[in-house]
């Protein structure tokens, strides 16, 4: 199994670089995932998508899909996809340290 | 050895002016953006209905001709039929969050993914740029569609 480096601890992660456990995320390791996926600055609403992500997956046990996201995390769509261009519940899920949303809308 | 490189563009191919014809490549158009994907939407003949801004309300499964509705050609037939199926297989989408066309189109347009309108057809049924959602883009003749698609893959429904 894959693992990374993230702020000094190794975590496990599978071949698409998503945690294995999320329980290892810190928010301390956020700004280093953002950055090789090409997000160099984690702003207020990139956090308001991470936190949403990681508390969806808490109370539900799955990440959101971007429909989703649009409709209950307070970004729209649109902007969604300007802070996360190469897929906003894809990107958000990996930096927010929890598996990749699986819905196909 | 497998080819693994990834898909960074599509377009697609609206023909078809049935539930069942258009909602496909909006789903495939939607998770291509989710993938990071970039995505263009061409509409062509029948599959106009889905962007015009009178039909995209009504755009409804067809119960003749379609052997996956497993119905006898002429129960298909009777009136309000194709009313019934539609609205059964909305409920169906809508539990499954799969949003109505109108509110599909608008929110793939927020994904930043391009909607086109086919020049030839748009001339055939006599329609104007007007008559299509303000999502679209443009109406494009297939030059300009095989340019907006170039270093991409082109997919047909």
């Amino acid at each position: 199994m894959p693992t990374a480096t993230l702020d000094g601890v190794d975590v496990a992660v599978n071949e698409e670089g998503f945690f294995e456990n999320p329980e290892e995320w810190t928010e301390a390791m956020a700004a280093e995932i953002a950055k090789a996926e090409g997000i160099d600055k984690l702003t207020d609403r990139h956090w308001q998508v991470i936190l949403f992500m990681r508390n969806e997956f808490k109370t539900k046990g799955a990440g959101p899909s971007v429909r989703a996201l649009g409709k209950s995390s307070g970004v729209s769509v649109k902007e969604l996809y300007e802070l996360f261009p190469k897929g906003p519940a894809k990107t958000a899920a990996k930096i927010a340290g929890i598996p990749k949303p699986r819905g196909c809308v | 050895m497998a080819d693994s490189q990834p898909i960074e563009k599509v377009s697609i191919v609206i023909s078809k002016g049935s539930l069942e014809g258009v909602y496909p490549g909006l789903i495939m158009a939607n998770g291509a953006r989710a993938e990071g994907i970039e995505a263009n939407l061409f509409f062509t003949f029948f599959g106009l209905d889905a962007i015009h801004n009178k039909r995209i309300d009504r755009i409804k499964v067809a119960t003749v001709g379609n052997p996956g509705m497993h119905m006898a050609t002429i129960v298909g037939a009777l009136p309000g039929m194709s009313a019934i199926a539609t609205k059964m297989m909305s409920s169906k989408m809508a539990k499954l969050d799969i949003p109505p066309v109108r509110e599909f189109m608008e929110m793939i347009s927020d994904t930043g993914a391009g909607l086109y309108g086919c020049q030839a057809t748009v001339d055939m049924f006599g329609y104007t740029k007007d008559d299509f959602i303000p999502q679209v883009k443009d109406i494009i003749t297939v030059g300009e569609f095989y340019d907006a698609s170039a270093g991409g893959q082109i997919i047909f429904t």
